[in-house]
C-alpha cells in the first residue's frame, strides 16, 4: 500500500514462522512448516480439512504451543503461552466457531478479558466507543444487543471488532465464509480489502479455491501438515493448479452422474412449522416433495432452518403444524422409530454428538437402527455374536479402519467415524435418506467415496434430501435444489444457476426473481 | 478430537520437568482399570489413616480391628455376609441407574419403602400369621420390590415430565421416607409405646444357616440368610439385562449419549421411569431382606446408610453386577466392624475417602501420563 | 403461634440457606456444580463449633470454618477441573468425605456445653419500623445482617463488575474466555473456593448463631441439599435466592410452631392432638424443595432462562464446542 514501491524487499514482514512442528497423539499436524506474512496483504492459507491449517494458526494465535520451531513478529522473536500474549503482539484470530458469549452484550464481549475498565463496568461510555470503532472500519453493530439476538454476519462483525479494539494488526480468519451467504461474503471481502488498505494484514484460511483466487494477494498451501506452496502469488494460478497442490493429485471436478429417473413420491411435507432450541420460529410453512431415485438439494446459509428441518423429518423435533407424509403415513410428531420403520435414514450433521455413542463399541454403534430386528434381536435378548458378525461385515464393506469391532468409536478418526454412520444408514437400504453435510471434515478421497455412495443409493431407488452449505457439492450431486431462507422455501432451482441460488439464499423469492427477469427483458 | 489437555499445567515452568497428560488413543488392557481401582483403595486407606491420626485415633489398631472383626472367624465372616446382602441389592440398584447416567441417590429411601411395604404384609396384615413360609417370602419380596419401585417412580416421572434433577429429588425423598416410616413405627404399629413394631412371626423370617444347625452342626450360630441367594440371583438378572438384552443395550446407549439414543428412536423418558423403577425395586428388595432376614421387625434404625454405601459399591465395581458382590463383602466388613470403632464417623470417612480416590483415579484410565523434561520441548 | 415471630425466625434460619445458595451461585456461574454443599456445611459447622469451644473466640471459629470448607472444596475443584471427572459423582463423594471427617473430628463435641456465640443485636431506628422492623432488624444475629448486605453486593459483583463479567463468561463459554486470555481453570478453582467459603459460613451460621451446638449429621439435616434446590429455583440470581431462603426458613419455624396451639384458625389443631402428625410436617421442607424444582424447571423453560451454558461440562482446551 506504500504507493508504487517496486522494491519487494522493502515490504515489511509482519509474521515469520520457521520450522513449526506440532504433534498430536497419533498425528503429525504440522511438519516443519514455514510461513510468512507481509504487511498489508491478504494471505490465503489453503488446504484440505485436516491439512494442518487451523493447527498452524492456533499456534500463531497462542492457543497451542508448538513442539518446536520459532515465531517472529515484526522481526522480534516471540513465544506465546496464551492467546493473550498473541493479542498483545497484535495477532488476533477469528475462529470458525465464534468465540462470543451468547448471553452477554456486544460491548461486554468486546471488553472481555481486557484490563480496562478495571473493576466497575461503565458500559454506557464504552458502548459509544464501540460505535465509533465500528464506523471507522465500516462494521456497524448495536453495542447493546445480546449476541444471541444477532445474525451470523453480525456476530462475525463483532468478532472482527473485538480484535480491532485490542489493536490487532494481523487478523487470522478461520474459514470466515463457511457461514455466510454469497452476498454477505462480498460484503466481508470488501471489509477485508478496506482493512488491508488501512494497514492491517489478513490471513485467510480456506479450502474454497474460488474465494482464495478472488481475495488473496499471496497464498500458502498445506497438505498433510507439510507446505506444498509457500507464499506464492495468487495470480496466474488456475484452480486445477491449486487443487493439485492441495490434494497431491489431479482432481476431477465433475462427478460421473447418470440422469435420474424419479419414481413415485416418497416424502411429501405440507406446511411444516417448528421452533428451534431457543424457542424461536425455525420453520415457517415448508412444503415440498422428494421422489424415489432423485437427490434433492437444500441450499441455504447455516442457521436458516436446515438443521431443524432434518430433525423434524427424522422425528427428533416437535412440529407445531403440518404433515410429514412418508409412504402415505403422516409421521409428524412421532418419534424416530416411526421413521425408521418406514426406512428413513439420517446422516446427522453432528457426528460425535448425535450420530454415535462415543464410549460404545463399533458393534453397538452400527446396530443402533436394527437391534430390534432379527437376527440381532432374539426375542428380548440381543444376539451378541451375530451383532459382531454384522459389524465385521460392514467394517470390511465400508473400509472402516479399526483394530476390532469392540473398540469404542471415540478412538476412531473423523473419516472412519463418518464411515461407521454411513455403513449403518446405508446398509438399512433406506427408502428416504436425509443427509446433512455428509462430507464435512473429510479429505478429498473420502468425499468422493461418500458422494459415490449417495449416487449409488439414488440409482437404487432411494429418495435423498441432501442438506449442505457447500454449493458446489449441492449443484454437482443434486437433481434439483430448493433454497431455504429464515425457515421458508424461497424457490426451486433445476439448472444449478449459482447466482439465482445466491439471491434466494439472501431472501429473494423465486417469484420476485422472475418478475425482475421479466422487467429486465422488457 | 485433538486435545491439548496440558493447557492448565503448562504454566509450571519452575520445575525442571513437567507432567504431560495425553488422552489415550488406544484401548487399555482389561486388567488395567481393576489395578487402578485397587491402587485407589490402597491410597484411600493411607489417606484415611492420616485423617485418623490427625483426629487422635490409632489407624493401625483401627484397621486391624476392622479386619479381625469382620474376617477373623467363620462366625464374624457370616455376619459380614449379612451386612453385604443389602449392599449387593443397593449396589445393583445404583449400577443399573448409573449405567444410564441416572443419579439415583435415593436408594436409602427406596430401601426404607421396601422395608415398609414388606412389613405391611405382616402388620396390616395381608397374610395371616399362619401362612406358609414360602408364601410369606414371595409376597413380602413382591411387596418390598413394589414399594421400592413405586418410590423410584416418583423421581423418575418428575425427571421425565418436568426435568427435575433426580439427584435432589431422590435425596429429598430419602428424608421423606424416614419420616414416613417413623410415623408408622411411632403411631400405628408401635409395640407398647416403643419405637418399633412387634416381632414378625417365624414364618415371615428368611431362612438362616443356623436354622439348619440341627442337621449340619457347622452352620450352628451362623446368621447368613437366604437373602444372599436372592442377591446373587438378582446380580445374574441384572447382568443379563445390562449386557445380554435389548433393554440393556438401550440403557447403555442412553447412558453414553442420550442424543444418539433419541436419534435411534429410543423413548428416553419412558426408560427413565422404568430404570428408576427397576433401581427402586432392587433397593426395596434390600429393605425386605434386611427386615425379613435380620431385624424381623420394622424399626427406625434399620440402615447404617446402606443406600449411600451402595453408591460407592457400584462405583468401585465399575457398575459390573458380579463385581458388586465382592465389593459389597468388603464394605459389609467395614460397616460391621465400624459399629464398634471410635470415633463413630470412621466408616463414613473411609467410604468418603475411597470414593474421592476412585473418582480421581479414573483420570489414569482416560489419560496417559508421562513426565517430560522441560528442555525437551522448548 | 405468632406470624411475626415465625417470619423473624424464618429470616434467621433462612440465612443458613442463603449463604449456602449464594456460594452455590458463584461456583455454578463459573460452570462447576458442587453437590458437596452438605459436606462442606458440616465441616464448617463442626470447625466453627469446635474452635469456639476450645478458644472462646467465635470470630476465629467463623473464619476457620470458612477456610476449612474452602479447603475441602478444592478437592472437588481438583477432581472436576484438572482431572475432568463427573461433577455429580465428585460432589457426592465430597458430601461423604465432609460428613465423615466432621464426624471423626466432631466426636465428643456435642458434650462441649455452652459456648460464646456471635453477637445478636437490634438496629436502632430501623427496628422501630412497624412489622418489617420486627422481622428484619430486631434481635438478629450479626450474620443475618451480613446476609442483607451480601445479596445486593453479590448481584452487583456478578452483573456490574469486570470480575463478574469474566465469571459469567467462564460459565457460559469457557473457550471464548480462554481465547481472550482469561484463566478459565484458575477462575473455576477460585469460584469453587468461594463456594466453599460460603458453605463454611453457612455451616458456622448454624453452630454459632441460629441453632448453636453440634448434633453430628443432624446439625445440617439436609439443608445443603435444599440449598442446591434453591440454586436452581433462584435461577442463579442472588435476589431470588434471598426470597427462596427466607421462605424456607419461615417454613421450618412454622413446622415447629404449628404444633403449639390447641386451636388452629378456630378449628381443633390436629398437630396438637396427635403429635405423631409432626412426622408429616417434617416431610414438608423436603417435599417443598421438590415442588420448587418442578416450578423452577418449568419456569426456566418458559422464560428460556437456563443454567450457565457450560455448567457441569469440564473445559478441555482445544476441544471444540463449549
Amino acid at each position: 500500500m506504500n504507493s508504487t514501491s517496486d522494491l519487494q524487499q522493502q515490504v515489511r514482514k509482519v509474521v515469520e514462522m520457521k520450522a513449526i512442528v506440532k504433534r498430536f497423539p497419533g498425528v503429525l499436524a504440522s511438519d516443519r512448516v514455514d510461513f510468512e506474512l507481509q504487511e498489508g496483504e491478504i494471505h490465503a492459507l489453503l488446504g484440505e480439512n485436516g491439512a494442518g491449517k487451523s493447527t498452524l494458526m492456533n499456534i500463531l494465535a497462542g492457543l497451542y504451543k508448538a513442539d518446536s520451531g520459532s515465531i517472529k513478529v515484526n522481526g522480534k522473536l516471540v513465544t506465546f503461552s496464551s492467546p493473550k500474549d498473541a493479542i498483545a503482539a497484535g495477532i488476533g484470530m477469528i475462529h470458525q466457531h465464534f468465540m462470543l458469549v451468547p448471553s452477554q452484550t456486544v460491548t461486554e464481549n468486546i471488553l472481555l478479558g481486557l484490563s480496562k475498565p478495571r473493576f466497575i463496568m461503565d458500559l454506557k461510555n464504552y458502548d459509544q466507543k464501540i460505535i465509533e470503532l465500528g464506523e471507522k472500519f465500516g462494521l456497524p453493530v448495536d453495542p447493546k444487543a445480546k449476541i444471541w439476538q444477532l445474525s451470523v454476519g453480525e456476530q462475525q462483525r463483532v468478532e472482527i471488532l473485538k480484535m480491532l479494539y485490542r489493536g490487532a494488526n494481523v487478523l487470522i480468519m478461520d474459514e470466515p465464509t463457511a457461514v455466510l451467504a454469497p452476498q454477505e461474503i462480498d460484503i466481508l471481502f470488501s471489509t477485508l480489502k478496506n482493512m488491508v488498505a488501512m494497514g492491517k494484514s489478513v490471513i485467510f484460511i480456506s479450502h474454497k479455491l474460488h474465494e482464495v483466487q478472488k481475495i488473496s494477494d499471496r497464498l500458502t498451501v498445506l497438505r498433510k501438515g507439510k507446505i506444498t506452496a509457500g507464499g506464492v502469488s495468487a495470480e496466474g494460478k488456475s484452480r486445477a493448479d491449486l487443487a493439485r497442490l492441495m490434494v497431491g493429485r489431479e482432481v476431477i471436478f465433475s462427478l460421473d452422474k447418470k440422469l435420474s429417473i424419479p419414481g413415485k413420491v416418497v416424502l411429501r411435507i405440507e406446511d411444516v412449522h417448528c421452533l428451534n432450541d431457543k424457542n424461536l420460529k425455525a420453520l415457517n410453512g415448508v412444503e415440498f416433495e422428494v421422489r424415489s431415485g432423485e437427490i434433492v438439494g437444500l441450499a441455504g446459509v447455516a442457521g436458516n432452518g436446515q438443521k431443524e428441518l432434518a430433525d423434524v423429518l427424522t422425528g427428533l423435533r416437535h412440529c407445531l403444524e403440518g404433515k410429514i407424509i412418508i409412504q402415505g403415513e403422516n409421521i409428524a410428531n412421532m418419534d424416530a422409530k416411526a421413521g425408521i420403520r418406514h426406512g428413513v435414514s439420517h446422516i446427522p450433521e453432528d457426528r460425535t454428538h448425535v450420530g454415535t455413542a462415543p464410549n460404545l463399541s463399533v458393534t453397538d454403534n452400527v446396530i443402533m437402527k436394527n437391534y430390534t430386528k432379527k437376527p440381532i434381536a432374539r426375542g428380548w435378548m440381543l444376539d451378541n455374536p451375530s451383532a459382531d458378525k454384522y459389524a465385521r461385515e460392514l467394517k470390511d464393506l465400508y473400509d472402516i479402519v479399526v483394530p476390532s469391532v469392540n473398540t469404542p468409536v471415540r478412538l476412531l478418526s473423523g473419516g472412519n467415524l463418518q464411515r461407521v454412520i454411513l455403513a449403518r444408514e446405508i446398509s438399512s437400504e433406506p427408502t428416504f435418506m436425509v443427509a446433512m453435510q455428509p462430507t464435512r471434515g473429510l479429505d478429498v478421497g473420502a468425499i468422493e467415496g461418500v458422494q459415490k455412495l449417495l449416487l449409488l443409493q439414488r440409482d437404487a431407488g432411494a429418495a435423498i434430501l441432501l442438506i449442505s452449505e457447500e454449493l458446489e457439492e449441492l449443484i454437482s450431486l443434486s437433481d434439483r435444489i430448493f433454497v431455504i431462507y429464515e425457515g421458508e422455501i424461497m424457490g426451486e432451482v433445476t439448472d444449478g444457476d449459482v447466482e439465482k441460488i445466491g439471491l434466494m439464499m439472501t431472501g429473494t423469492r423465486q417469484e420476485q426473481l422472475e418478475k425482475m427477469e421479466a422487467q429486465y427483458e422488457n | 478430537m485433538k486435545t491439548d489437555s496440558a493447557g492448565n499445567l503448562r504454566r509450571r515452568t519452575i520445575l525442571p520437568f513437567r507432567i504431560k497428560f495425553e488422552e489415550r488413543i488406544s484401548d487399555v488392557p482389561k486388567w488395567y482399570p481393576f489395578m487402578i481401582s485397587f491402587g485407589a483403595v490402597v491410597v484411600a486407606l493411607l489417606i484415611g489413616a492420616i485423617i485418623l491420626l490427625l483426629g487422635g485415633g490409632n489407624p493401625w489398631l483401627t484397621y486391624a480391628h476392622i479386619a479381625r472383626a469382620s474376617f477373623g472367624s467363620i462366625g464374624v465372616f457370616s455376619d459380614t455376609l449379612v451386612k453385604a446382602i443389602p449392599l449387593i441389592f443397593v449396589g445393583l440398584a445404583c449400577s443399573v441407574a448409573f449405567r444410564m447416567k441416572l443419579w439415583n441417590i435415593g436408594a436409602e429411601g427406596q430401601f426404607f419403602m421396601g422395608a415398609f411395604a414388606a412389613s405391611a404384609v405382616v402388620l396390616i396384615p395381608i397374610l395371616p400369621e399362619t401362612a406358609p413360609k414360602w408364601l410369606f417370602i414371595i409376597v413380602m419380596a413382591a411387596a418390598g420390590m413394589l414399594g421400592g419401585a413405586l418410590y423410584g417412580f416418583i423421581p423418575g416421572i418428575l425427571k421425565a415430565r418436568f426435568n427435575v434433577n433426580e439427584v435432589i429429588s431422590t435425596l429429598m425423598l430419602n428424608y421423606i421416607a424416614v419420616a414416613w416410616n417413623n410415623y408408622f413405627i411411632f403411631a400405628i404399629w408401635t409395640e407398647a409405646g416403643f419405637q418399633m413394631t412387634k416381632v414378625f412371626p417365624q414364618n415371615a423370617w428368611l431362612p438362616r444357616l443356623t436354622d439348619l444347625g440341627s442337621e449340619i452342626p457347622f452352620f450352628r450360630g451362623l446368621t447368613t440368610h437366604f437373602g444372599l441367594v436372592l442377591a446373587v440371583i438378582a446380580a445374574i438378572i441384572v447382568w443379563l439385562i445390562l449386557y445380554k438384552s435389548r433393554w440393556g443395550y438401550e440403557i447403555r446407549l442412553i447412558g453414553d449419549n442420550p442424543k444418539a439414543a433419541t436419534y435411534a428412536g429410543i423413548p428416553i423418558k419412558k426408560h427413565i421411569v422404568w430404570v428408576m423403577m427397576l433401581s427402586g425395586a432392587l433397593a426395596g428388595m434390600a429393605g425386605m431382606s434386611e427386615i425379613s432376614g435380620v431385624v424381623h421387625r420394622l424399626q427406625g434404625a434399620i440402615s447404617p446408610g446402606y443406600g449411600f454405601t451402595g453408591i460407592i459399591v457400584a462405583w468401585l465395581a465399575k457398575l459390573n453386577p458380579f463385581a458388586v458382590i465382592f465389593v459389597s463383602i468388603l464394605f459389609g466388613a467395614l460397616i460391621l466392624a465400624g459399629r464398634e470403632i471410635q470415633p463413630s464417623g470412621v466408616p463414613k470417612m473411609i467410604q468418603g475417602v475411597i470414593l474421592v480416590c476412585l473418582i480421581a483415579s479414573d483420570f489414569l484410565i482416560r489419560y496417559r501420563i508421562s513426565i517430560v523434561r522441560q528442555g525437551a520441548e522448548a | 403461634m405468632n406470624l411475626l415471630i415465625i417470619l423473624q425466625a424464618g429470616v434467621a434460619t433462612g440465612t443458613v440457606l442463603l449463604f449456602a445458595t449464594l456460594g452455590g451461585i458463584f461456583n455454578e456461574r463459573s460452570g462447576i456444580m458442587n453437590l458437596g454443599l452438605e459436606g462442606m456445611m458440616l465441616i464448617g459447622a463442626m470447625t466453627a463449633f469446635s474452635v469456639t469451644a476450645k478458644t472462646g473466640l467465635p470470630w476465629l471459629g467463623l473464619v476457620l470454618a470458612m477456610l476449612a470448607a474452602g479447603l475441602l472444596s478444592q478437592i472437588h475443584a481438583f477432581i472436576t477441573i484438572t482431572l475432568q471427572a463427573d461433577q455429580v459423582v465428585s460432589g457426592l463423594s465430597l458430601t461423604f468425605l465432609g460428613t465423615g471427617i466432621s464426624l471423626v473430628f466432631g466426636e465428643g463435641l456435642s458434650k462441649a456445653g455452652v459456648i460464646s456465640l456471635l453477637p445478636v443485636f437490634s438496629i436502632p431506628l430501623l427496628s422501630q419500623i412497624p412489622i418489617l422492623g420486627k422481622i428484619f432488624f430486631d434481635n438478629q444475629s450479626i450474620l443475618v445482617y451480613l446476609g442483607y448486605v451480601m445479596v445486593p453486593l453479590c448481584w452487583w459483583y456478578i452483573n456490574r463488575t469486570r470480575p463478574g463479567l469474566h465469571l459469567r463468561a467462564v460459565g457460559e463459554y469457557p473457550a471464548a474466555a480462554d481465547a481472550l486470555g482469561i484463566n478459565v481453570y484458575g477462575l473455576r478453582y477460585f469460584y469453587v473456593f468461594v463456594g466453599g467459603l460460603f458453605a463454611g459460613l453457612s455451616g458456622a451460621t448454624i453452630s454459632l448463631a441460629i441453632s448453636p451446638g453440634w448434633f453430628s449429621e443432624l446439625t445440617t439435616g439436609g439443608q445443603g441439599w435444599i440449598a442446591i434446590g434453591l440454586i436452581i429455583f433462584s435461577q442463579w440470581n442472588p435476589f431470588r435466592a434471598l426470597f427462596g431462603a427466607y421462605v424456607f426458613g419461615a417454613l421450618r419455624r412454622l413446622i415447629l410452631d404449628i404444633q403449639g396451639p390447641a386451636l388452629l384458625f378456630g378449628f381443633a389443631n390436629p398437630f396438637y392432638y396427635n403429635p405423631y402428625y409432626g412426622f408429616f410436617l417434617q416431610m414438608l421442607p423436603y417435599a417443598f424443595t421438590i415442588l420448587v424444582l418442578v416450578i423452577g424447571s418449568k419456569d426456566a423453560i418458559r422464560k428460556r432462562l437456563g443454567a450457565p451454558a457450560a455448567l457441569g461440562i469440564p473445559y478441555i482446551r482445544g476441544q471444540r464446542g463449549i
